[in-house]
């Protein structure tokens, strides 16, 4: 059953049903209903990581090292779970400039610089070409192998037949075939490729199937289980030490972190993964799920690695077969043919899925970043001028991908028997690993520059080279060997797979050492060194900055062209008919009637420059548009004015954010404000409303006497005397209450005339005692005086502090007990303050009052039978006057006990001076 | 036989002045500086007509004036209000607290006098139990 022809038809019939997806899928994304935007479509696409490598190469890995062979699958998931935002964030930016590869991804990053997606695209193109022939080995040594069947003989070494009986090189033919027909039949603005993707996912289930199928088959059926394998190679020395952490020769932890990072960097920046990860996705929110489905997918396609090589090595005797052929030759030893034939199916499914992708990926690097720029840029093609150039680029692509597979071929030829499926993927690796530091930091860090980029870029390519390709081609007998023992010109410690002395370790650990430290260190020393231009901030902006844009990135367009120009000009990469759609549903959407209404405005110009980057690439756009659309030459101000757009609208919300907040603090304050406004309003009135009360009441009392007397001339004298002496007494009370309130108005107000002058405290106080003398006498209370012989002067107004000790005076007689009333006087200096002091044996106060009693209106109650005649403001006014000079008014009281009321004055700054002071007398 | 009238007033000389009028009238009186005084002189002295001040120390005189109205045996007890605030709004708290009339200071002495007549002259109090201290031990 299995002869060639059948194979051949069996291979050409699958290749023809992934062709059919692809129809079909293109024809749904055609009709508007895309069988591609959805997780699950995408999660599988992403499983192109799986090429044939995965599917025969880590059996055949871990045949040799044991658990070695997962790093390479840890990497990735951990990529998935851990990394989802850094993807998140390239697929936004990506969307957003409409970018078309890796190249032209990292190029836009930097400036648009056509330099860095040329140099991106070389060392893709060199660095994938491994990884290429490698799918090439794996499917033209599966077709041999099982061709040979029932036979399981090893196919022969590669080059020691003539090309044109080589099964690598048709397989080479046939799969650029298939991938021209794949992804270059038409061009559109936005490179994606849905038949394609679509293609993928469904290849990705066949060689999942496959291998499960081989694993179930070769766990199940051939052995009792994977129990009972592991327990079978538990009993072989050289496989049980494949069961360690560690795994065989090449396990060491150094290789394990190495192997891990160098994988979930290939994840995101193998230009295939960049791909299907970043170019054709269709929904950021797919991320999400995909970071479970894929590693899922990771998982189930490893389950049976181990088993699969335990069981080849039990099963065939040592050095005969191949372990990368394991999965193959295990159903074909147990003549399980169709099984056998699945298997064929799997791997040349993974390894036409993985060269479709990342040739058409580096078909369009080679077409966008490298060919049409210098195309462009040389003027003896005078290629600005053409009409259509659509087809060009078709065919400039076309032509890459055929380059592309047969530069794989040969390499194959050259390199591929040195080394096993598993080493040749990982120098893949290693070279798209370079491409992290330009990208990553080029998402996160503003400051990176052009020159960073180039020189990380250089460097850590440069490192690879000589590590990793130079070897590879060196083992193959292609350079001399002594290169590698002894190192160029015998220098031994420039050796390549022993740099600067770095030794115990693997090639590829050593290698990316080696290069991730130059290519870091250069990118950061370049970056820091030279100034950004200003096209570089404004991209560095937008990418950094992603989150924070809304709608389209701006432009630095300027001068001002024809819609028709622009239009033609699209024409001539996308057609005229497709390019008279584009600009006509433009025209609509900016609410014009025909494109000729369109203004040739910075908007359309950016408009159109899009639609070519779609095509043609960032760089290559620009220069394009150059054509018609002249940029004039700006003023560094003015540039900077434009392109920092992006920051300028971030740095507008945060200013809005805060005057949001101080409108907030505003608002608080204004209400506070208000608030102490209505207390004041309301202790106003409270005020008011007091006087009033206050004035009524001597009021009533003359009234109602004056009434009495009116009414009543038959009144006997004395009584009509003792009414009269109230009237009076009452009206005098009312004029006192008025000239207070008018007297407290005047201080509150600042409207009162103070006449400051040094004063003798001593000369007022005895003045003072001198004018309530007779009050006291006649209340029969005792005045006494302790005064210091001398104080220091003080600044005030002789009345007013007159005025504060009339009263204290006149209120300490009030609450004493006539007969046994004592008031004693005291007065004090130091170099600062002078103090007087008014003591009575009266009543006392309330320890509840003590604070009350300064305000206004408040009298406390006394236990005298007649209620003190104040007005109940001569303490408010008495503490204001003294507070006005700068002292302190207070009291000490226990009920029973009399009060003390004291205040002290600042001694005259003139006076302090002096320094002087007297004792207490 | 005589009205009492107690006068709840803290002011003397208002007092001194009350106290004229309402003899001059025919009243029997008691005074009471502050509204503790006043309570407990509502309760003994059983006057037919209490003359309030609001402003009371102690216990205000609306205070006053609602414990009287929730005594049921002082159901007869006329209030007279006194206040040196002249706002609607103390006239409507006066009012709310049980008062039966309502004076603003400075007052007209004819119509105090008058009103004073007035109240205890409604035949409503005559009809009230527990009213003059004939019916007390």
């Amino acid at each position: 059953m299995l002869q060639g022809w059948f194979i051949v038809t069996a291979s050409f019939a699958y290749i023809g049903l992934l062709f059919a997806v692809a129809w079909f899928a293109d024809r749904r994304a055609a009709m508007g209903r895309s069988v591609i935007s959805n997780a699950w479509v995408y999660s599988l696409s992403l499983a192109v990581y799986a090429t044939a490598w995965t599917f025969y190469g880590s059996v055949g890995r871990a045949a040799t090292d044991g658990v070695g062979f997962l790093p390479i699958y840890l990497g990735p998931t951990l990529t998935m779970l851990l990394g989802w935002f850094v993807l998140r964030k390239m697929v936004r930016i990506a969307r957003l400039n409409r970018t078309t590869s890796l190249a032209d991804f990292v190029a836009s990053r930097y400036g648009k610089s056509a330099l860095i997606g040329g140099l991106v695209t070389v060392i893709a193109v060199i660095g994938i070409l491994p990884y290429i022939s490698l799918q090439l080995k794996a499917v033209s040594t599966s077709f041999q192998i099982l061709l040979g069947y029932p036979e399981i003989a090893m196919p022969p070494r590669a080059g020691s037949m003539e090309v044109m009986q080589d099964t690598a090189f048709y397989v080479a033919l046939f799969m650029a075939l298939f991938a021209i027909a794949f992804g270059t039949r038409q061009l559109d603005a936005a490179e994606r490729h849905e038949g394609m993707v679509a293609a993928i996912a469904f290849e990705s289930l066949v060689k999942l199937l496959a291998f499960l199928a081989v694993g179930v088959y070769v766990a199940f059926f051939m052995y009792d289980g994977m129990g009972d394998i592991f327990a079978r190679a538990a009993g072989r020395p050289d496989l049980e030490v494949l069961m360690t952490p560690l795994g065989g020769a090449a396990g060491s932890y150094a290789s394990w972190v190495w192997l891990t990072v160098l994988s979930m960097f290939a994840i995101v920046f193998l230009p295939r993964q960049f791909q299907v990860a970043v170019i054709e996705n269709t929904d950021e929110r797919h991320l999400r799920r995909a970071a479970w489905l894929f590693p899922l997918y990771m998982l189930a396609i490893n389950v049976f690695v181990l088993p699969i090589a335990f069981g080849g090595v039990l099963h065939f005797p040592p050095g005969q077969v191949d372990a990368d052929t394991f999965v193959l030759t295990l159903p074909m030893s147990q003549r399980a043919e169709g099984l056998a034939l699945l298997v064929f199916i799997g791997g040349l499914s993974a390894a036409t899925g993985m060269v479709i992708v990342e040739t058409i990926a580096l078909s369009t690097m080679v077409c966008n970043d490298l060919v049409m720029p210098l195309l462009l840029r040389i003027r003896a093609f005078r290629l600005t001028e053409h009409r259509d150039l659509s087809s060009l680029v078709l065919d400039i692509r076309r032509a890459a991908i055929i380059t592309l597979l047969m530069g794989g071929y040969f390499y194959y030829l050259l390199a591929g028997e040195a080394y096993a499926l598993v080493s040749i993927g990982l120098v893949s690796f290693a070279a798209a690993a370079q491409f992290a530091p330009a990208v990553i930091g080029g998402l996160y860090w503003r400051g990176a520059t052009r020159t960073g980029a180039l020189a990380g870029l250089l460097a850590g390519f440069s490192v690879w080279t000589y590590t990793l390709l130079l070897p590879a081609f060196a083992k193959s007998g292609w350079l001399g060997a002594e290169f590698l023992e002894r190192g160029p010109f015998g220098i031994e410690l420039l050796r390549p797979t022993q740099l600067f002395g770095l030794a115990g370790l693997d090639q590829i650990t050593h290698a990316m050492i080696w290069s991730m430290i130059a290519n870091v260190g250069a990118y950061i020393v370049g970056s820091v060194i030279r100034r950004q231009s200003a096209a570089e901030h404004a991209q560095a902006t937008l990418f950094v900055d992603v989150y924070q844009q809304t709608g389209e990135p701006g432009s630095s367009w300027r001068g001002a062209t024809s819609a028709s120009a622009l239009q033609t000009l699209v024409g001539r990469f996308l057609g005229p008919a497709r390019a008279v759609e584009l600009f006509t549903a433009y025209a609509r959407l900016r609410g014009v009637k025909s494109v000729d209404e369109l203004e040739g405005d910075r908007e359309l110009v950016r408009f159109a420059e899009l639609q070519l980057a779609g095509t043609i690439g960032a760089a290559s756009a620009r220069t394009m548009v150059a054509t018609v659309a002249q940029e004039e030459p700006l003023g560094l101000e003015e540039v900077m004015t434009i392109i920092d757009e992006a920051s300028q609208v971030i740095a507008y919300s945060h200013r809005l954010e805060e005057q949001q907040q101080e409108l907030e603090a505003a608002t608080r304050e204004l209400k506070a404000a208000n608030e102490r406004l209505k207390e004041l309003d309301r202790l106003k009135d409270d005020f008011i409303s007091t006087v009033t009360h206050e004035l009524r009441t001597p009021l009533t009392s003359i009234r109602a006497f004056s009434e009495i007397l009116h009414d009543n001339p038959e009144l006997d004298p004395a009584e009509r005397q003792r009414f009269l002496a109230l009237v009076i007494r009452e009206s005098e009370r009312l004029t006192r209450l008025i000239n207070q309130v008018l007297d407290l108005a005047k201080i509150e107000s600042g409207l009162a005339e103070w006449r400051t002058a040094e004063l003798d405290m001593r000369e007022i106080v005895l003045e003072a005692m001198n004018a309530t003398s007779a009050i006291f006498k006649s209340r029969g209370v005792t005045l006494e005086a302790r005064l210091a012989a001398s104080v220091p002067p003080v600044m005030a107004d002789r009345d007013r502090l007159m005025q504060v000790l009339l009263n204290l005076l006149s209120n300490a007689s009030k609450f004493c007990t006539p007969g046994t009333g004592r008031v004693e006087v005291r007065l004090a200096g130091d170099a600062a303050t002078v103090r007087v002091d008014v003591q009575d044996n009266g009543v006392g106060i309330a320890r509840e009052d003590l604070a009350l009693i300064f305000e206004k209106f408040r009298q406390v109650g006394d236990t005298l039978t007649e209620k003190p005649a104040g007005t109940g403001l001569g303490l408010a006014i008495c503490r204001r006057i003294v507070g006005h000079f700068g002292g302190r008014l207070w009291v000490q009281s226990e009920p029973g006990q009399g009060s003390v009321f004291s205040f002290v004055l600042p001694v005259s700054a003139a006076a302090a001076g002096a320094g002087r002071l007297s004792a207490n007398a | 036989m005589a009205r009492r009238v107690l006068i709840a007033e803290d002011e003397p000389s208002i007092v001194t002045s009350l106290e004229f009028l309402m003899r001059r009238a025919g009243f029997e009186i008691r005074t009471a500086s502050d509204g503790e005084e006043a309570l407990q002189l509502v309760s003994t002295f059983r006057p037919h007509l209490v003359i309030l001040d609001i402003m009371l120390p102690r216990r205000s005189g609306l205070e006053v004036c609602r414990l009287i109205r929730a005594d049921a045996s002082l159901a007869g007890t006329r209030v007279l209000m006194l206040t040196a605030k002249g706002g609607t709004r103390d006239h409507e708290r006066g009012i709310e607290a049980g008062a039966d009339d309502y004076l603003t200071k400075p007052f007209s002495t004819q119509e105090l006098v008058a009103r004073a007549q007035a109240l205890v002259a409604d035949p409503v109090l005559r009809l009230a139990p527990g009213a003059g201290p004939a019916q007390s031990p």
